[in-house]
């Protein structure tokens, strides 16, 4: 009988709340991290999250005006929030319609460093095998142009790209000959080894950026980039300032790559960077790739002990702020856009839909033609998954419309993928197909044994955590969220 | 602060409805044009016949000049291009300052919002005559005057008529930038705001107030159910249609508990705004009356105001602090602080005159320094 309601009960319905998507994720001890379908996040107890599922949360406690506000859930007060949460999300994904940005022509694979985490490169003077020739250039040029994104980057990659310099040449007057209305900027990936005045002069004239690789001090940096003399190091930071002369002291970036040696020195790795008047640093891990993965650098840490790492120089970084020293870290900063802002900044690892062939692309010295870098990396293993097609043989439409692509953009969609679309970092996160297929061979892999999953599982509660009860680095975090600030 | 309105002695009137003039010192103006002007006269020998109107200061007796109006002594401010509207009674107000670069024109008295701290309370009658008034107005503002404002009430219960104004003001000053204060509440219709955009003024801005990123809290603060959505609305449909928004956050104590996550809301939500405006509380009208709810000493949220300002900042939205005092504000507010210059909040307290930062200070409303400041002011030596 009891389980009847009264007449009452149905003419006295209060009207109720509205629960809007979210999703949830322990922080420890009793409190909880709620995101909603944007990213926005809150911090909450377990006792009002129970009471927001369960539609008992008091409209008038504080959480109730919060959830509200951050538009996890809707009553008879308000109803913009679907309206917000809908511009929110289509100005986060607006970016796709741009289609592929970056461009990289791999126009050597020869290199005269023989780094061991090295994904690829070859010790050879074999020009005829190992360099791009014009006619592949000249095809991936059209290629690059037939992009609908206004803005095309040509990133020139190796091996080392500068013992090609004459076709970086052509590929440079030619895609401006032939660019129409597009934007096109470059950037040279190199170690400076080779970098003389001759080049730097037509950098400055076409504008050219250049990124390099520093890895730390002198010992740490020579250890791992070993080449000839053992002078990596050198050539590297005199390179650093002869481009600046030339280029302008915001035209050099660097990035390193974190090895075994580098473990236990990131204050002094920083510092380096410091040194060289660069804004700041991309503590960068190793990829399961290429030499990394033969010569076993990669299974020297696991992703606690780079978490360690990288938390350390975190921690560095963000007192050297508090002193007055404006210095970034870029990767937190790429995961703070994706918290505090509706922007995509566009680093492929950390893209949803995956950023592969969509937002990069590489055609490599032999015309193939691979969905991202890491892809090229991954064939050098003999894993082909990722190898789009031939710009000697294939179309545009073969390339981009290629199930090789699409099938792997559509499967490892993080939104849709199993334990990605109830995770609540998922907005901050990426699918990366290439690393899982690398690791799993499938497109998702197992989430719970990913790497890539613990290590940004783990920065994501990290960085949520350490700006909850510190206004200073909540300040610095929204401002290091500013892409162009 | 000036009196902008007055009683004039007025002696032989012609005319017998409220019409406008510009005032001139200048005789000899020709004759197809004389008419416009209230001629301002120093002594009868430069009395030239024909001007629409004659003024003067002085206690200057009777000559028999026909529409002459002896104005307070505390009017004589006016200046060459001001614009005056005369009543048949001698009532004068001065409505265009050609010297002030801060000229609001008020619209109307009506108001859909009821504000706890509304310095113009609303009244529900048809005050339309003041639209037609703006309307003439224009005509009449010099055309190198580089900014007016149009008030209220809430200028967009006009509708059509709104943007008729909105209309003329492009036509007749083409390079004049203007403000218009609005709830915005009217843009929620996109039929409305699409036409408004198709008025296409090229410098435009619509300052709308947004007081807190609670719905409800915002709906108490203007004393109307569901404005919070009309408005949000409101700046969605503008943006949409490119046309310029300011967000205005007056600061007191129902909004100060949420500033902070008012303004993080605007940074995810309305990022596209063109300036946020955070402004003390001016001690005029309702205010007054809803004291114990509304103030709180600006001095003890001084670093709600400094973390407000970061997030707004740290997102690079265009961002200012008015209608402070430079020793209740921390450093760090000072790169976003504007020191306003209109005439009627620039006054100075006792303390402030050994102070050596006050030509750079703000000071205070008139209103302030009569009724309520803060407890800490105090100079800076």
């Amino acid at each position: 009988m009891s389980n009847f309601q009264t007449i009452e009960f149905y003419k006295n319905k209060k009207k109720e709340y509205s629960l809007l998507p979210f999703r949830f994720e322990c922080l420890g001890e009793n409190n909880y991290v709620v995101t909603n379908l944007a990213g926005e996040h809150l911090i909450i107890t377990r006792d009002a999250l129970e009471n927001l599922v369960r539609h008992k949360l008091n409209s008038s406690s504080a959480d109730y005006v919060n959830l509200r506000a951050k538009h996890f859930l809707t009553d008879d007060k308000t109803q913009i929030a679907k309206e917000l949460l809908s511009i929110k999300l289509r100005t986060k994904y607006s970016v796709l319609s741009e289609f592929t940005g970056l461009h990289i022509f791999v126009v050597s694979l020869r290199c005269e460093h023989s780094c061991p985490y090295c994904q690829v490169s070859r010790q050879s003077d074999d020009k005829v095998k190992f360099d791009m020739s014009t006619e592949v250039a000249d095809r991936s040029i059209d290629l690059a142009l037939r992009s609908p994104s206004k803005n095309i980057k040509i990133e020139f990659q190796g091996g080392e790209p500068l013992l090609n310099f004459q076709l970086i040449k052509y590929i440079v007057l030619a895609s401006k000959t032939r660019g129409g209305d597009k934007n096109i900027s470059f950037v040279i990936a190199t170690n400076l080894a080779l970098i003389n005045e001759e080049i730097l002069i037509f950098c400055k004239e076409h504008k050219i950026l250049i990124s390099t690789s520093l890895d730390g001090p002198k010992e740490i940096h020579n250890t791992n980039r070993p080449r000839p003399k053992g002078n990596s190091y050198e050539k590297a930071v005199e390179g650093i300032q002869l481009a600046r002369e030339y280029l302008g002291i915001d035209s050099v970036s660097a990035l390193m790559t974190t090895t075994q040696n580098s473990l236990g020195h990131v204050k002094e790795i920083i510092d380096e960077y410091l040194k060289y008047s660069f804004l700041g640093i991309f503590l960068r891990p190793l990829s399961p790739y290429g030499f990394a993965l033969k010569t076993k650098t990669y299974a020297a840490y696991n992703a606690d002990v780079w978490h360690e790492f990288y938390m350390e120089g975190l921690e560095y970084i963000i007192d050297l702020n508090r002193k007055g020293i404006k210095f970034r870290e870029y990767y937190t900063s790429t995961i703070l856009t994706k918290m505090f802002t509706s922007q995509e900044v566009g680093y492929v690892d950390l893209m949803s839909p995956s950023g592969i062939g969509i937002a990069a692309v590489v055609y490599n010295y032999d015309g193939s033609v691979y969905a991202s870098d890491e892809s090229r990396m991954l064939a050098e293993m003999g894993d082909n998954s990722f190898e789009l097609g031939n710009v000697l043989i294939n179309s545009y439409e073969d390339i981009f419309l290629n199930p090789k692509l699409l099938d792997p953009i559509e499967e490892s969609f993080a939104f849709s993928v199993p334990m990605c679309n109830e995770c609540a970092f998922e907005a901050y996160c990426g699918a990366d197909p290439v690393f899982h297929h690398g690791v799993f061979k499938d497109f998702i892999g197992r989430k719970p044994d990913s790497e890539f999953c613990k290590r940004n599982m783990k920065i994501f509660k990290y960085l949520i955590k350490r700006m909850e009860h510190d206004p200073y680095v909540k300040k610095l975090f929204m401002s290091w969220a500013q892409p162009n600030a | 602060m000036l009196k902008l309105q007055g009683n004039a002695i007025s002696l032989d009137v012609k005319f017998n409805k409220r019409a406008l003039f510009i005032v001139t010192k200048r005789a000899g103006l020709p004759s197809t044009i004389k008419a416009k002007y209230a001629f301002l006269l120093d002594s009868y020998l430069n009395y030239e016949e024909g001007y629409g109107a004659y003024i003067s200061f002085d206690k200057v007796q009777g000559s028999g000049i026909s529409n002459h109006f002896h104005l307070p002594i505390e009017m004589n401010y006016l200046a060459d291009g001001d614009v005056i509207s005369i009543e048949p009674s001698g009532r004068i107000n001065s409505l265009f300052r050609k010297n002030s670069a801060h000229n609001t024109i008020l619209l109307t008295e009506q108001c859909n919002h009821y504000c706890l701290m509304c310095s113009q309370p609303p009244k529900n009658i048809d005050d339309s005559w003041l639209l037609d008034e703006a309307m003439a107005l224009l005509e009449l503002i010099p055309r190198e005057t580089v900014n007016i404002g149009f008030s209220g009430g809430e200028p967009t219960l006009y509708g059509d008529r709104f943007l008729g104004l909105i209309n003329k003001s492009k036509l007749m000053l083409p390079r004049t930038s203007i403000d218009v204060l609005s709830n915005g509440r009217a843009f929620s219709d996109l039929f409305f705001t699409a036409n408004y955009a198709a008025t296409n003024h090229p410098d435009c801005v619509i300052g709308i107030p947004i007081y807190s990123d609670d719905p409800a809290r915002h709906d108490y603060v203007v004393q109307a159910e569901g404005a919070f959505d009309e408005t949000i609305q409101g700046i969605l449909n503008l943006k949409k249609y490119r046309q310029k928004v300011e967000i205005r956050i007056v600061i007191h104590k129902q909004t100060i508990e949420r500033l902070v996550q008012t303004c993080e809301f605007i940074a995810r939500n309305l990022l596209f705004v063109d300036h946020v405006a955070l402004m003390g509380l001016e001690m005029m009208g309702f205010t007054r009356a809803n004291l114990d709810q509304l103030w709180i000493d600006p001095f003890e949220y001084k670093n709600i105001l400094s973390e407000a300002v970061g997030v707004l900042s740290s997102y690079g939205i265009n961002t200012s602090v008015y209608n402070h005092q430079l020793c209740v504000i921390n450093d760090d507010v000072l790169p976003y602080y504007k020191k306003s210059i209109s005439d009627w909040k620039n006054e100075y307290v006792d303390q402030c005159n050994l102070c050596v930062k006050k030509s750079e200070c703000g000071g205070f409303f008139s209103s302030s320094k009569l009724h309520r400041y803060s407890d800490h002011i105090k100079a800076v030596i």
